[in-house]
């Protein structure tokens, strides 16, 4: 009782806790909102590559393809952990408009947009036929046409104030012409001479905002057997690129892919003697975190970084409060002596000093997440208002492909924060308090009358 | 009437730095119930020194101390605390009151300490009441809710003397009470104190005055860390 209310009152009556309280609010608020922040680019860009690709990926190594995914395809779908299935062949090539001088580099994947809706979160990019992706390659101003969907990049213009793009309410009449190299089952060119380029035109259908710059500012996506004959896919057999796997509910990504992976094995098997087989020899089946390691890993490691220098501050922090304490218990020499006489023992003499650094902790964390809370809840509000007055971007949308800025709050995370900020304050005055504790009452006097 | 406490052979000397400072060599010395006995010396003679472990804030180098049969040379450190805090009662030069409590919540210090966080619940009320009473008696009785700063010396000093009755001890030690008053506030100081002597309070306190030496029943000169007379 008198080790909380002693504690209550050094609290009051110390103007050096208010430093203390200050530095603990400080740290606490800049690491809720950065790490809120960070959280959620982080999140949401996994997210995004989530639904970009299935729960499972087969994917071949080289851009030749592999053959044989419509046997295992089959197999796959009587399979009751499968949700759905869907193949895709994927190119590069070259990317024209037709009368123009403009070209430009890309990716093309062919697929069937339906069954890839049913594995993917495709139909939801789709600007036109979010609701109908069996139209999505059907220009509206000429069914009849091969359509294509480009990725929002390629064809929209996207405001760098807003990060909103100029859309209008349907596709445009326009053309894009891909060219592409067709590659036979060695890897070698397919073809010779004048013929060794598959050239083919396609006409704006949809457009894919999937949320991800490669997707969105380099790929377009075509009727799957067109893109097999841009690729030479299609002979002398056929081939795909990738077969995505939407698993079951209920299904672990990790326990799907097991069995995908022992399906494949016996599918690999069976196909050793068939022509080819040895393309089978080269194809991976990952997860789709694996499979888009290549996007997420640098994110993550990003994110390592930052909470490892959150571990730096806390360290500062902890000894902010350690010098803090070191200085309040030199000035409290005189009633340590004088507790101590009269009885105290060592163990509340050091919970006194203790309950001082929780209060510390306890308040300066209560201000810095309130502090933190608030200024995430109107981050956008006050970036918008720094754009309007100062045309300053703190995050380019272009850049980071978001439309706003993440600020979702997630209590796991402000529990920790909050429970690492009273444990640093603790940790800082536990050394002072302890040797406060132990120090000889009839020093503490002697000290005090010098 | 019997010893209450006896202390034989106390030697205590400090090191500081590359020197060993010999304190007191060999005290023999001893109080009854009801005593109020006054240490007398020069500066350095090891007055404050021989109350503090007589009063168990320190340990002697060598010797033993009784108090009403228990050994506190023999103590644990919990031990010593407790027995501090039951048995003796401490008045200071400078009064070492709290300046973060009130005058009633700093006699009530060694109370709550004594009953722990649940027994203080319990006896609160109680305990209240006696320090109200004892605040009464040092005439402190409108100065209850008021911080240590506000007070005067002898304010202080009587509030810390209240500090020092409230667990009932068996000996009140005084170190140097009157050292930082004027002597008007020092004599009413000592009228206190022989007033609680008077009331059966056994009193060992510590001085260089003389003057406030013959006040006391019994006089203990220290000289050179031994007693003299």
């Amino acid at each position: 009782m008198i080790g909380l209310k002693l504690s209550w009152r050094y609290f009051l009556h110390r103007r050096i806790s208010i430093l203390a309280v200050i530095s603990v609010a400080l740290c606490v608020f800049i690491v809720v909102v950065v790490m809120s922040v960070m959280n959620g680019l982080v999140n949401e860009f996994k997210e995004k590559n989530h639904r970009f690709v299935g729960d499972c990926v087969i994917r071949a190594s080289s851009l030749t393809g592999f053959p044989y995914a419509a046997e295992f395809i089959q197999q796959l779908e009587k399979q009751s952990f499968v949700h759905a299935v869907s193949e895709t062949v994927q190119g590069v090539g070259l990317m024209t408009r037709p009368g123009s001088s403009w070209n430009v580099g890309i990716d093309y994947i062919g697929l069937d947009p339906v069954r890839h809706s049913q594995v993917t979160h495709f139909a939801q990019t789709l600007g036109y036929h979010a609701d109908h992706p069996e139209r999505a390659f059907q220009p509206s101003y000429a069914p009849e046409m091969d359509g294509c969907i480009l990725g929002i990049d390629l064809i929209l213009y996207r405001r760098p104030d807003t990060g909103q793009y100029d859309s209008p309410d349907r596709p445009w009449p326009t053309q894009r012409t891909i060219s592409s190299f067709p590659l036979n089952p060695k890897g070698g060119l397919a073809r010779a001479g004048l013929d060794m380029v598959s050239t083919k035109t396609f006409y704006y259908s949809d457009h894919s905002h999937s949320g991800l710059v490669k997707p969105d500012g380099r790929t377009i996506y075509l009727p799957l057997e067109q893109a097999r004959i841009l690729s030479g896919m299609d002979a002398p057999l056929v081939r795909s690129s990738t077969i995505h796997i939407r698993f079951a509910d209920g299904v672990s990504v990790a326990d799907g892919v097991r069995q995908v992976q022992q399906l494949w094995q016996t599918h690999v098997q069976s196909c050793k003697d068939k022509p080819y087989a040895e393309m089978l020899d080269d194809v991976r089946v990952l997860t789709w975190q694996q499979d888009r390691r290549e996007f997420i890993g640098p994110m993550e490691k990003e994110q390592l970084m930052l909470t490892f220098l959150f571990l730096m501050l806390g360290i500062v922090t902890v000894f902010i409060i350690f010098v803090v304490f070191y200085m309040i218990i030199g000035h409290k020499t005189r009633d340590l002596g004088l507790i101590k006489s009269l009885g105290m023992p060592a163990s509340r003499v050091a919970a006194i000093f203790l309950g001082f650094a929780a209060i510390v902790g306890l308040i300066g964390t209560a201000i810095g997440m309130t502090a933190g809370c608030l200024f995430l809840w109107k981050i956008n509000a006050m970036e918008n208002w720094l754009y309007d007055h100062y045309g300053w971007r703190v995050w380019d949308r272009a850049i980071y492909a978001i439309d706003q800025i993440p600020n979702a709050m997630e209590w796991p995370v402000l529990a920790c924060v909050a429970a690492a900020a009273v444990a640093a304050c603790l940790l800082g005055a536990s050394v002072p308090s302890i040797q406060a504790a132990r120090q000889s009452p009839v020093r503490a006097l002697q000290v005090s009358q010098i | 009437m019997g010893h209450i406490l006896q202390a034989k052979g106390i030697h205590k000397s400090y090191t500081m730095g590359k020197q060993t400072l010999t304190v007191l060599r060999g005290v023999e010395m001893s109080l009854s119930a009801g005593d109020f006995a006054v240490i007398i010396g020069a500066s350095g003679s090891g007055k404050s020194t021989l109350l503090h472990i007589l009063g168990a804030l320190d340990k002697p180098d060598k010797g033993t101390i009784e108090f009403e049969g228990q050994r506190l040379d023999q103590m644990s450190n919990g031990r010593l605390n407790q027995f501090r805090n039951q048995n003796v009662g401490f008045v200071f030069q400078f009064y070492h009151l709290l300046d973060e409590l009130n005058v009633l919540e700093n006699v009530l210090l060694p109370a709550m300490i004594a009953a722990g966080p649940v027994g203080w619940l319990q006896c609160k009320k109680n305990v209240q009441n006696k320090a109200i009473s004892l605040l009464e008696r040092m005439g402190l009785n409108d100065r209850l809710p008021h911080k240590p700063y506000e007070l005067s010396g002898g304010e202080r000093q009587r509030a810390a003397i209240a500090r020092a009755l409230i667990n009932g001890p068996r000996l009140l030690l005084a170190d140097e009470p009157t050292g930082n008053l004027d002597s008007k506030t020092g004599h009413g100081i000592l009228e206190v104190l022989n007033e609680l002597n008077q009331q059966g309070q056994t009193i060992l306190m510590v001085t260089h005055d003389d003057r406030i030496a013959r006040q006391a029943g019994r006089v203990i000169k220290l000289s050179d860390g031994k007693i003299v007379s």
